[in-house]
């Protein structure tokens, strides 16, 4: 059976579906990890995009219980060149195109993904749009007028959820955006106490619950469609230390007064090299993000913290005066580097602080 | 941080000769730290004893030192060039031992000389087993449990406790020599004293064994800032239990969850962080393939034969980076040169996969020990890139050269289940043949998995192979639609397998594959898989859609390269071709090269102006050419590799630049070669072209015995031998005989006398000849094997008779470019052996001493320049005042089981040259650099058969005049006492009391000087007492001339530090 990706300028990229075959239009990013496809294609942050993976063997080690970042699939359609039917792991529960079938989530296998990239990063990120047969006038509308709309509103849990912790722990608010479940692995196994908020909670609720620090998640889209967080987050700053990563960066930033724009193609990899601007050290992290925060100008409370070592963009942002701090990059990995992890000590340590502060 | 601005005057040290384990990665590394270094504006020293390398070429470095590795030439040099700081991480393990041997002395703190990069106890951390054991432990992270021994006892006693199998690594050595798995106490103390033995430190490690583990490799950088990353992982398709030098291994990882493989990242970083590393570094893991537990392996602070295959799989320079780091650069401060705007703090991430194939010797070995384990035998590998597994696969399959064009191997095709089940747990190089055959004959993954523990994703990948290779041989051409074609050529499938299964042409299955439209298309190497524009034009071919070539307006000339290393094609070649490449840029055209080995300067992407990482078959070759459409080809550059694909170049219609491909068929073929010599009136030992045993026995007989059999289209002597009798030939001839002949058989008279060896450029009018060179060895020994002098010592009108010969082969053959002859001198007659229409081994020697840039000239003169006016001269050149002693390395040492003895079938891996006014002096040093150091009264044990007996006498006298103890075996001994020569009689192996293994356990005997009786019986004596011998670590020579040669060095009394050092530089100022 043939399909193919048909980009919005109608260029055509031909494959095989798998997984569960179906038309999806999405927009098209590219990923260069070469591991870690069940922790990406279960990462909210790419709800509402098709995925594209620069590496060719996609499948290697099936699917398994332990690598979720969130209980779904959240992409529209993932693109591979070669889909491995006999995945071979210790850990496998099954083959990625079963993986994808129980999410209802369709593929397209066998694609020169390599000149899908090529294309991509030279005229920039593009809707597109998987399909199985000639699309009708209708679905080429429909694929020129595809928009991700409030994505973080959709992905976001719809109910307080709580994680108990050690008694000595901290109490957390986790605003989910689109929250990776790495982020919480990461506090939880600090012995933190963690409250997951529907990212629309207001800001009284989650001061009323008096948590030691906020944690603003990961997420989808555009961090200017969330007007309404970021009136919200406005009401924070300055109350309990914050910490924000990626979308939880921008939301941040966007609420302290910053701009954001959106890039070309993107940030989407494991070897992202991020330099720590106060000590000079290179880390290479995990990133996922179309959009960045501009430069903090004429700012003297705001700090830039990390930049990216390829293009030089903002990739974390200190306010002095607010007891918080934003990395666009994941500390949380999965996939990818684990080399910022230390991230998250930085947040214990801000809290400790707070926390005396008070006493 | 930026460059560190004390440094100014930079040494340094090479890995020397290519030896199994240390092989031509240490060139590229040494020629990319060189040359960045130069560009940082620092004076440059080097020191290495291997003239067939780029990085000894005196441009290379303000100081070349073609002098013997040892510290105290390396002390000296110091002392004269008075550098600040030493580089010891580029020269593999050679390079770094010595540099620790002169940093531990305090010699380099005297001198003032630092030591950049990794610190000397980083270095020792990594390397020392304890330090290493406690450093690990110290972070907590998990190793084979395992124990350090000096004593054998030590090592029974800990086998003891944690249970056999265990494995033994003997501390500071090459390529894991010495080591090994003991099943047993038998096994193990056996295994432990050769450990010992061969360690610098006379330490070894026992461990607990975990074969069958994943091995996996983690390729990591670190700065002076600490700033860390991994350039590359990779997986072996061997589990733990063979040296990962001898593993098919694949980049990046493939059966790892990212969580195994950033658990493993994490420790390969906090390892590099905790030891210190600056610079590139190798860290070796066990995966359990079960569950998460792991065990580090190993740790290699310094570049190796992984990083130069992790530079070429990512496109990340990790030598050139690594130096940069060493004198003081971080990180973020070094440019990506692939991207131009990225920088070397990231890593690469790659969009196919590339499959690394070793290279054995066994093809020339045939009765040498096959079989597998901790100790390296492959003296190359191949790489190869594709965007499956199966094409990287098959691609790197047929780059090897063996004629293996499919998973079939027709050996193993007749076996049983029973017998493929029991021959699937013999680790050797046939194996992954074997296996392809179990899983042919219906065992099932799981089965071999259980027996091979090779992962089952890669047995998976192979049952594909043979899925798609059953249905064509099944339905042939009826299954190959355009669709199916496809289907295969992503698979890799060469055109030559599915032209074989449809029983049709190659030409005919390309014909349709064009006509269906399916041709490959070109990707690019670029560090980022496509995130970033990169400017690399380093290719590998794939049949997806876009290709992404990018041309200039120059014209183009394409280089074919010469393949993995191996016995009878080494590096010699890749600098043939490399400087082809610089000739041709230099002359204004785009050169293009096309080769598969990682290791070499060649593929290095900076080298040529696009490169092709191709397999260099006729398939492959033709469709880069069809892209590039070149002006000309070069093939008299890359070895035989190279000639033997000037048949399909020429018949499609590019042209050969150089001798014509008529021409070079000509000389290559037995009997127009003879109607040419007969034409020219000059003499060849008379000789017979044969197919069968019969004819060649009768070809004996005419000619009558000894003669000389070898298979026409040679190079390395493969399968050369002199025939005494009936017998040798019959024996001869079934051996050949395995393997299917194309070109006939040659039995040749032999004739002992004098070899000589020339070199020549040739414009078609003029000839160009450097100098001559004469073999120390008579003929017989091939003359890889041989000891060659430059420049011979002839009376002028042997002089004159060979450069009038010389002149008449190279215009008779119309040789246009360069040309190898090799001669006998009988008394004043002359006789040719063999012409070679190209470049051979020896011409990056005589370049360099000669200072006449033989393979510059050759291209100029091919594309159509006149010799007498490129300012060099014509005819023979003047003799150098110095003495060129060209010596050559074995690696005897690391294949069990191999007859050592010289024959006409060549036997060494590498070579060194002494460099000297003074002839003797010359000859020391190049011994003395081969590794041949005698003990001050030692004894030497002479053991020679009857044809010898008489012409021992003066050698065994030489010796005892240099006050060496003298033993013999009973004949030899008799022949010696007689002529009033003291020897002490030993008895042979099979004598009981006193005999030749006691004499050795003594520790007594330096060397052993023993001809081998005919044939190759490993039963005889003779074999055992050599092996014995090399087993032992004593020098074992088997030709009396090598021993002639030896005591004349040794009468000038000279050791390493009384050497009259020379810099290649000053020859062409004397």
């Amino acid at each position: 059976m043939k399909a193919f990706l048909m980009l919005e300028d109608g260029t055509r990229f031909y494959g095989e579906p798998f997984g569960d075959v179906q038309n999806t239009v999405g927009e098209v990013v590219f990923s260069t990890s070469m591991t870690g496809y069940q922790e990406g294609l279960t990462d909210p942050s790419f709800y509402g995009q098709i995925l594209v993976l620069t590496y060719p063997l996609i499948g290697n080690v099936g699917f398994n219980n332990f690598d979720y970042e969130s209980h779904r699939i959240s992409v529209k359609g993932l693109v591979v060149k070669e889909l491995c039917e006999a995945p071979s792991n210790w850990a496998t529960k099954g083959s990625l195109d079963e993986f994808m079938k129980k999410f209802n989530i369709v593929g397209l296998k066998g694609v020169d993904t390599r000149a899908l990239t090529l294309k991509i990063r030279e005229e920039s990120v593009m809707r597109g749009m998987i399909c199985l047969q000639e699309p009708t006038a209708e679905q080429i509308e429909e694929l020129k007028s595809y928009k991700i709309e409030k994505p973080v509103h959709r992905v976001t849990v719809k109910e307080k959820k709580k994680y108990d912790g050690q008694k000595s722990g901290k109490n957390i608010a986790v605003m989910d955006f689109g929250v990776k479940e790495n982020m919480i692995r990461e506090l939880h196994k600090r012995g933190h106490n963690l409250t997951i908020y529907p990212a629309t909670t207001a800001a009284e609720e989650i001061l009323a619950d008096n948590p030691d620090g906020i944690l603003l998640s990961n997420g989808p889209g555009d961090p200017k469609d969330n007007d309404d967080i970021i009136a919200n987050i406005k009401k924070l700053i300055g109350k309990k230390p914050i910490m924000g990563i990626c979308m939880g960066h921008q939301l941040l930033a966007l609420a302290n007064g910053l701009d954001s724009y959106k890039l070309k193609y993107g940030h989407r990899g494991a070897n992202q090299p991020v330099k720590d601007l106060n000590t000079g050290r290179v880390y290479i992290s995990s990133q996922n993000h179309g959009y960045a925060i501009c430069e903090p100008k004429g700012s003297k409370d705001i700090e830039v913290t990390f930049r990216n070592v390829n293009d030089g963009t903002v990739e974390g942002l200190k306010y002095k005066k607010h007891k918080s701090f934003s990395v666009q990059f994941h500390p949380e990995a999965c996939p990818g580097p684990m080399d910022t992890q230390f991230l998250f000590d930085d947040f214990e340590r801000l809290m400790e602080e707070d926390t005396n502060a008070q006493k | 941080m930026p460059r560190n601005k004390n440094i100014k005057k930079v040494l340094l040290i090479g890995s020397g000769p290519i030896v199994i384990g240390q092989a031509a990665e240490f060139d590229y590394a040494g020629t990319q730290a060189l040359t960045t270094l130069k560009k940082e504006g620092l004076e440059v020293v080097l020191v290495n004893s291997n003239p067939a390398t780029i990085m000894t070429d005196s441009e290379m470095a303000d100081r070349v030192y073609l002098e013997p590795l040892s510290a105290d030439v390396l002390r000296k040099i110091i002392e004269i060039e008075k550098p600040d700081s030493i580089l010891p991480t580029l020269g593999g393990q050679t390079g770094l031992n010595l540099a620790m041997e002169l940093a531990e002395s305090g010699f380099l703190a005297e001198h003032n000389v630092r030591l950049l990069g990794t610190n000397t106890l980083a270095i020792k951390k990594a390397e020392d087993r304890e330090a290493f054991k406690e450093t690990m432990e110290k972070i907590n992270e998990p190793i084979v449990e395992g124990t350090i021994v000096t004593h054998v006892e030590e090592a029974l006693d800990f086998a003891e406790r944690v249970g056999y199998p265990v494995i033994v690594r003997p501390a500071y050595t090459l390529g894991g020599t010495g080591g090994g798995i003991a099943d047993d106490a038998k096994q193990l103390k056996e295994i432990c004293d050769g450990g010992l033995k061969a360690s610098r430190v006379h330490q070894c490690l026992i461990e607990k064994c975990i074969c069958g583990w994943k091995e996996i490799e983690f390729e990591a950088m670190r700065d002076s800032a600490g700033n860390c990353i991994t350039i590359c992982n990779m997986e072996n398709v061997d589990p733990v239990g063979i040296h990962t030098g001898d593993s098919i291994v694949v980049a990046p990882v493939q059966t790892l969850r990212d969580k195994e493989t950033q658990m493993l990242r994490s420790a390969s970083l906090k390892i590099i962080n905790e030891l210190g590393i600056e610079g590139g570094c190798n860290v070796q893991f066990a995966l359990h393939p079960e569950n998460m537990s792991y065990a580090v392996i190993e740790v290699n602070p310094r570049v190796s034969r992984s990083s130069a295959l992790a530079s070429k799989a990512t496109g990340y320079p990790i030598a050139r980076v690594s130096t940069l780091v060493a004198i003081g650069y971080t990180l973020d401060e070094i440019k990506n040169a692939v991207t131009g705007s990225t920088y070397a703090s990231f890593e690469p991430s790659v969009d196919y996969i590339i499959c690394k194939f070793p290279r054995w010797p066994f093809d020339k070995f045939v009765s040498a020990d096959r079989k597998l384990g901790t100790k390296m035998k492959a003296t190359g590998e191949v790489m190869s890139i594709g965007d499956s597994f199966e094409a990287a696969f098959l691609k790197s399959m047929r780059s090897l050269e063996l004629n293996v064009f499919s998973s079939e191997v027709n050996y193993f095709e007749k076996m049983t289940k029973k017998q493929l089940i029991d021959r699937l747990s013999v680790q050797d190089d046939q194996r992954i043949f074997c296996v392809f055959a179990a899983l042919r004959a219906g065992i099932t993954a799981e089965e071999v998995y259980d027996i091979t523990k090779i992962d089952i994703w890669f047995l998976k990948k192979f049952e594909t192979i043979l899925r798609n290779e059953k249905k064509i041989q099944k339905e042939k051409l009826k299954c190959l639609d355009g669709d199916y074609m496809l289907h295969v050529k992503k698979l890799g499938f060469a055109d030559k397998a599915i032209a074989e299964w449809c029983g049709v042409s190659e030409k005919e299955i390309r014909k349709m594959r064009i006509d269906m439209g399916i041709t490959p298309v070109f990707n690019m190497v670029d560090t980022c898989a496509g995130e970033f524009q990169a400017y690399s034009d380093y290719y590998y071919s794939t049949y997806q859609t876009k290709t992404e070539v990018r041309k200039t307006d120059k014209k183009t000339i394409v280089v074919l390269g010469s393949g993995p290393i191996r016995i009878g094609q080494g590096v010699e070649f890749d600098y043939c071709s490399v400087h082809c490449v610089w000739a041709l840029k230099k002359l204004g055209y785009d050169a293009v090269i096309i080769n598969n080995n990682p290791e070499t300067v060649s593929t290095d992407f900076d080298t040529s102006d696009r490169l092709y990482f191709e397999p260099l078959t006729n398939e492959e070759v033709l469709n880069i050419l069809e892209v590039e459409k070149p002006e000309g080809v070069f093939v008299q550059f890359g070895g035989q590799t190279a000639i033997k694909l000037a048949k399909t170049v020429h018949e499609n219609g590019y042209k050969i630049l150089g001798t014509s491909f008529d021409d070079i068929n000509n000389a290559e073929d037995r009997e127009e070669f003879d109607a040419l010599l007969t034409a020219l009136d000059l003499a060849r030992p008379k000789g017979k072209t044969v197919f069968t045993e019969q004819q060649a026995l009768d070809a004996a007989e005419e000619l009558t015995y000894p003669v000389l059999v070898r298979p026409s289209y040679v190079l390395g002597g493969q399968g050369m031998e002199i025939c005494y009798n009936a017998d040798d030939i019959q024996k001869y001839m079934s051996i050949i005989n395995l393997n299917t002949q194309e070109h006939p058989i040659l039995v040749d008279k032999y004739i002992m006398g004098k070899e000589l060896e020339v070199d020549a450029i040739c414009d078609g009018k003029n000839i160009l000849m450097p100098g001559i060179m004469e073999h120390i060895e008579r003929t017989g020994i091939h003359s890889g094997d041989s000891i060659a002098v430059y420049p011979a010592g002839l009376d002028d009108d042997v002089t004159q008779k060979i450069i009038e010969t010389t002149k008449k082969l190279a215009f008779g053959t119309k040789t246009i470019g360069l040309i190898n002859i090799q001669y006998i001198l009988q008394g004043k007659d002359l006789y040719i052996i063999e012409v070679n229409p190209r470049s051979s081994r020896t011409v990056p020697y005589i370049s360099k001493v000669t200072q006449i840039p033989m393979v510059q000239l050759a291209v100029r003169c091919s594309l159509g320049e006149d010799l007498a006016s490129m300012g060099y001269g014509t005819g023979l050149h003047k003799a150098s005042n110095y003495y060129a002693v060209k010596v050559p390395v074995f690696s005897n040492e690391k294949i069990p089981d191999l007859e050592i003895s010289l024959s006409p079938e060549m036997k060494s891996t590498g070579e060194v040259l002494g460099l000297s006014k003074s002839y003797p002096e010359a000859l020391l040093k190049g011994l003395l650099a081969s590794g041949i150091r005698l003990k001050d009264g030692g004894a030497v044990l002479i053991s020679v058969s009857d044809i010898y007996k008489q012409e021992i006498i003066s050698t065994a006298q030489a010796f005892f005049d240099l006050g060496f103890e003298l033993y013999a075996t009973g004949g030899t001994a008799h022949v010696l006492n007689s002529n009033f020569i003291p020897t002490n009689v030993v008895g042979k192996l099979k004598d009981s009391g006193e005999n030749i293994e006691t004499l050795f356990a003594t520790d007594k005997v330096c060397l052993v000087i023993n001809t081998p009786t005919r044939g190759h019986d490993s039963t005889r004596d003779g074999f055992k007492i050599r092996r014995l011998a090399i087993e032992r670590g004593i020098t074992c020579m088997t030709a009396p001339d090598t021993a002639n040669a030896l005591a004349k060095a040794l009468k000038l009394k000279k050791k390493d530090k009384d050497l009259n050092l020379v810099c290649l530089g000053d020859i062409k100022n004397d």
